[in-house]
């Protein structure tokens, strides 16, 4: 097979990776010449990067495949991509106030977020088994690095080192899914293997590789049953590193799995839905309730992530375009909460340390009332409550749902969601109803900033960017179908 | 840009601009500047939706005041508009609002800014839920008083608020969510969301049953119909006088509001189909919570049981299906309206001079306190529904419609006027008349000047509308009878001709 990289020019698609790449190994190579003390810098420069990378992304064009098609940039890559980097990003911008207490003023960590980062782009933009698997990897051994840099705290540890069993066991069943998919297809190529499912009827052996592959990308997705790690990872990990994950990742993750099943199994949608639905129920039901007797914030928010997953996949399971769609916005949404959330945890401190569980927020709204009506705020969104964004997302997948005729998946949903508002009602409750106990400490400046941007974006979100967005989302799901 | 052309979106978001000032000023030790500023941003709102009721046309059975915009996607859109069914619930909100920043004078002084922001960004719920035509708006409208309401049961309340927001909240959320899946199955089966357009349209017979339950879930909940009434005592008890009028006047006609507009205008076979079921619960709901009222040591809880009893006037009427049943219907819920906030506000004031609701602690109120007498007076009387008070008038309708529909609900909806004198009356002689002994009543001041601006004008508009209630009935009537000829046109039954005979 001739290669199709005849010009630079020829290269157009992947434009963003290549600079992503070449401009990550140069500041790998730049940081062993700067002082110790100076590793911040390169975290800034990294931060530009991905600025432009994001530029590139959002206006550069360039779609079309790439590599004798095992890359793909079209309408939903760049949706989806515009998301990773720009949560990467904000992830990273938000670690530079605990940097040094986390361990995390090394340039390394600055290094592995960017190369973890293109991993997802990698992922996001496969159209080939194989270009999926290396994306895939690049991102989680990066990741896996990322959740032990604190090498000396025990939990971080444990963090990594459970995140690195149980990510190299999803590999592996990726990996078996993948082998067995080509084998009773014989292509790799994503596109390719829906045209030789509609050549010969599907036979059992595929059903079995779609399953390992799902399985695989449940686990990346921390979809129930496949969702033990992510508790332990978020509340082990430095919160700052949580956000990382709680963010890009899932976005880059769910990119995968919607364009494996839209684009390679769009003509067994009935064999994967079933897997999808059961996904989804089991994650929104287990999360609904797990996350009740929570105290920890972060543990919290692992299993409020887990529901969110479920909630998405309440649109995918439709299969149609509408669904894709859906997810494409609630992707968005999530993310953005998501950042919002860990922007506050990060923002409270007390003089003892950073605050982690929910009894420390106490009376926060007397002492601390912006961030108490943002956090509020993102609470009231993450139920799904309007005018606020996280109702937008509820109402886009559902309404794919309900297209679908899922009657029973909707109606689960929706009262899971009404089981789930109890503990995020019990935040607020804290915040605002109890009397204050502690102090906090000032908060950095770019974490206000953030925080000030969330909220505004989650509350106006009807009027400012509801529109645009659902736009936006409705091309790239377009891409797909 | 021509102010009448967009009525509707300035006296919807009025107050939500008022709640961005006070974003900005009136933060501490500014509390009585925080107050002015919001009473000055609810009189302006009050006076445009007077204006919105004298601009309304009354002969027009259609939507007037109408915008219509596409906004997210292809769903989503931003109406707004109104007919007689709405109109005239927002100056109904619009008027009641300056009425509950005044009460925060006396007994809110925590978190006073706070305070007012929550009841600006609600009150452009509520008004916008009465003002939209479009059906996912209406959800957000209607969803989102769940937010400011939480907060202003779990901040301001009583001893017992993190029990009674948590309640109010999980029956209100768990029944609307039901009713989101309705609207969402609505849009795929009518391909819009647009109220004017899906008054047209005629779903299939069995598709109504579902979409019905669905939104009855939320309106029975919202209501609130007996069983579904649970968390409104608790939540009436403990929220503060503000929240409780709000609560009392306004979010529980939401209820009675979709029921007409949405249940009985869209899914017409599957109104009739359960009227039955509605009817024996409307009955209960009158009968059952007046007993239970009569039993109440806590006046806020009596009036909240009361009001559950007046509901059930509200949804017989409704699902008598004709024009004397929804026209009373409509009167109902706006003269309970003005009462139960009138009577909230009463409680209100002993409330802020004793800190107790305890009946027993009241006794002999007469003397010292003449003036509260009088009013509380009225608005007993006018709960009771004695002729000459709005009350009455509503009542009457709404019985003489439930009388064509099913003589049986008739005949025991009248228990409930009586149970009704038996349990406010006999709360007016314990907490006014008797022998004025407590020892800790001593000293009690009667109804200052602020009071008086508060009370004084729901007085007049009890008395008024029982004696002339033609402003009310006339803005409505074409729109009734609209809706209750579509209704018997669509079940085809022979009050078609009692319909059009009006």
């Amino acid at each position: 097979m001739t290669s199709d990289v005849t010009s630079f020019a020829a290269l157009a698609p992947a434009y963003p990776e290549l600079l992503l790449a070449s401009g990550t190994l140069v500041l790998l190579l730049g940081a062993l010449f700067i002082k110790r003390e100076r590793t911040q810098l390169i975290a800034g420069l990294g931060l530009l990067l991905l600025l432009g990378v994001l530029g590139l992304v959002l206006f550069g064009g360039g779609e079309g495949q790439a590599f004798n098609g095992s890359f793909i940039s079209d309408g939903f890559s760049r949706y989806m991509k515009a998301l990773v980097v720009a949560a990467s990003g904000v992830t990273l911008l938000m670690s530079f106030s605990t940097a040094r207490e986390n361990s995390l003023d090394k340039f390394e960590y600055a290094v592995l977020v960017l190369l973890a980062t293109l991993g997802m782009m990698i992922m996001v933009s496969s159209n080939d088994l194989i270009t999926v698997y290396i994306g895939l990897e690049l991102q989680s051994l990066a990741l896996y690095v990322v959740a032990a840099m604190k090498r000396d705290d025990a939990r971080a540890t444990e963090a990594g080192m459970k995140y690195f069993v149980l990510g190299a066991l999803s590999s592996g069943m990726l990996l078996y899914g993948a082998s067995l998919v080509y084998g009773f297809t014989g292509t790799t190529q994503l596109d390719l293997i829906v045209k030789a499912i509609a050549l010969d009827s599907r036979s059992i052996g595929l059903v079995f590789g779609v399953v390992f592959l799902l399985a695989g990308i449940a686990f990346k997705i921390s979809a129930v049953p496949f969702h033990m790690w992510t508790p332990d990872v978020y509340e082990g990990a430095p919160t700052s590193v949580t956000a990382f994950f709680a963010a890009a990742p899932k976005v880059a993750a769910m990119a995968l799995l919607i364009r494996i099943v839209t684009v390679s199994f769009g003509n067994i949608t009935h064999d994967w839905q079933q897997i999808i639905v059961f996904l989804s129920i089991a994650s929104m039901g287990l999360a609904a309730f797990a996350a009740i007797g929570q105290k920890n914030l972060k543990r919290l928010m692992a299993y409020s992530s887990i529901g969110h997953v479920g909630f998405a996949l309440v649109g995918l399971s439709a299969g149609t375009e509408v669904g894709v769609e859906g997810v494409a916005i609630y992707m968005a949404i999530y993310v953005t909460m998501t950042v919002g959330i860990f922007a506050c945890i990060l923002a409270l401190r007390t003089e003892a340390g950073p605050v982690e569980t929910i009894a420390e927020l106490a009376g926060l709204a007397q002492k601390r009332p912006f961030i108490a009506a943002i956090m509020a705020i993102l609470m009231f969104s993450l139920i799904g409550l309007p005018p606020l964004a996280g109702f937008f997302a509820k109402w886009e997948v559902f309404l794919a749902a309900m297209q679908a005729n899922l009657f029973g998946l909707a109606v689960f949903g929706v009262l899971a969601s009404a089981v789930s508002a109890y503990y995020y009602l019990r935040v607020i409750k804290t915040m605002y109803f109890d009397e204050p106990v502690t102090s906090y400490v000032a908060v950095p400046y770019e974490l206000t900033a953030i925080i000030a941007v969330v909220g505004f974006l989650i509350v106006t979100y009807f009027v400012t960017v509801g529109a645009p967005l659902t736009n936006a989302a409705h091309l790239a799901a377009g891409s797909l179908f | 840009m021509n102010l009448s052309d967009h009525l509707l979106t300035v006296i919807t978001f009025l107050p939500t601009l008022g709640a961005l000032i006070l974003l900005v000023v009136g933060g501490k030790g500014q509390d009585n500047l925080a107050r002015w500023i919001a009473l000055a941003v609810t009189l302006v709102t009050a006076a445009l939706s007077l204006v919105l009721w004298a601009g309304f046309d009354q002969t027009n059975t259609g939507f007037q005041f109408v915008e219509n915009y596409s906004w997210i996607g292809d769903s989503i859109g931003y109406r707004m508009g109104v007919d007689g069914i709405s109109v005239l619930f927002i100056p109904l909100t619009a008027v009641l609002m300056p009425a509950v920043i005044l009460s925060s004078w006396g007994s809110v002084h925590t978190r006073v800014r706070e305070y007012l922001i929550v009841f600006l960004i609600l009150e452009t719920f509520m008004i916008g839920a009465f003002a939209t035509l479009d059906l996912a708006l209406f959800y957000v409208f209607f969803e989102g008083t769940l937010i400011p309401m939480f907060l202003i049961i779990g901040i301001w309340g009583g001893a017992r608020r993190i029990q009674a927001t948590y309640k109010f909240f999980f029956y209100s959320f768990t029944g609307t969510v039901l009713m989101l899946l309705a609207i969402m199955y609505m849009f795929w089966q009518a391909g819009t969301l647009d109220i004017q357009k899906l008054l047209q349209f005629k779903f299939a017979p069995e598709v109504q049953t579902w979409l019905w339950i669905g939104f009855f879930a939320s309106f029975a909940v919202k209501m609130p119909m007996w069983p579904f009434h649970r968390w409104l005592p608790e939540a009436h008890v403990e929220a503060p006088t503000g929240g409780s009028v709000i609560l009392a006047a306004i979010l529980l006609k939401m209820g009675g509001y979709g029921f007409i507009r949405f249940s009985l205008s869209m899914f017409p076979d599957a109104s009739q189909q359960f009227s039955g079921f509605v009817f024996v619960l409307s009955v209960a709901a009158i009968i059952l919570t007046s007993l239970v009222a009569l039993v109440q040591t806590d006046i806020k809880k009596l009036i909240a049981y009361s009001s559950v009893a007046h509901m059930g006037f509200v949804t017989m009427g409704i699902f008598s299906g004709n024009v004397y049943g929804i026209h009373g219907a409509i009167f109902q819920m706006i003269s309970h309206g003005i009462v139960s906030a009138a009577l909230f506000l009463c409680v209100g004031v002993v409330y802020d001079r004793m800190h107790t609701r305890d009946v027993d602690a009241y006794g002999g109120l007469v003397s010292p306190m003449p003036r509260y007498a009088f009013a509380f007076m009225v608005f007993t009387m006018a709960n009771v529904g004695l002729p000459g008070t709005s009350g009455f008038v509503g009542e009457f309708l709404t019985m003489f419609g439930a009388f064509q529909a099913n003589t049986w609900v008739a005949f025991f909806a009248a228990f409930g006027v009586i149970l009704s004198a038996a349990y406010a009356l006999w709360l007016y002689r314990r907490v006014i008349f008797g022998a004025f002994t407590k020892e800790s009543l001593k000293g009690i001041l009667d109804l200052d000047a602020r009071e008086m601006v508060v009370l004084v004008p729901l007085i007049i508009l009890t008395i008024l509308f029982g004696f002339y209630p033609a402003p009310i009935l006339d803005a409505t009537a074409a729109s009734v009878n609209l809706v209750a000829e579509n209704f018997a046109q669509a079940i085809g039954s022979a009050s078609a001709a009692v319909a059009s005979a009006h």
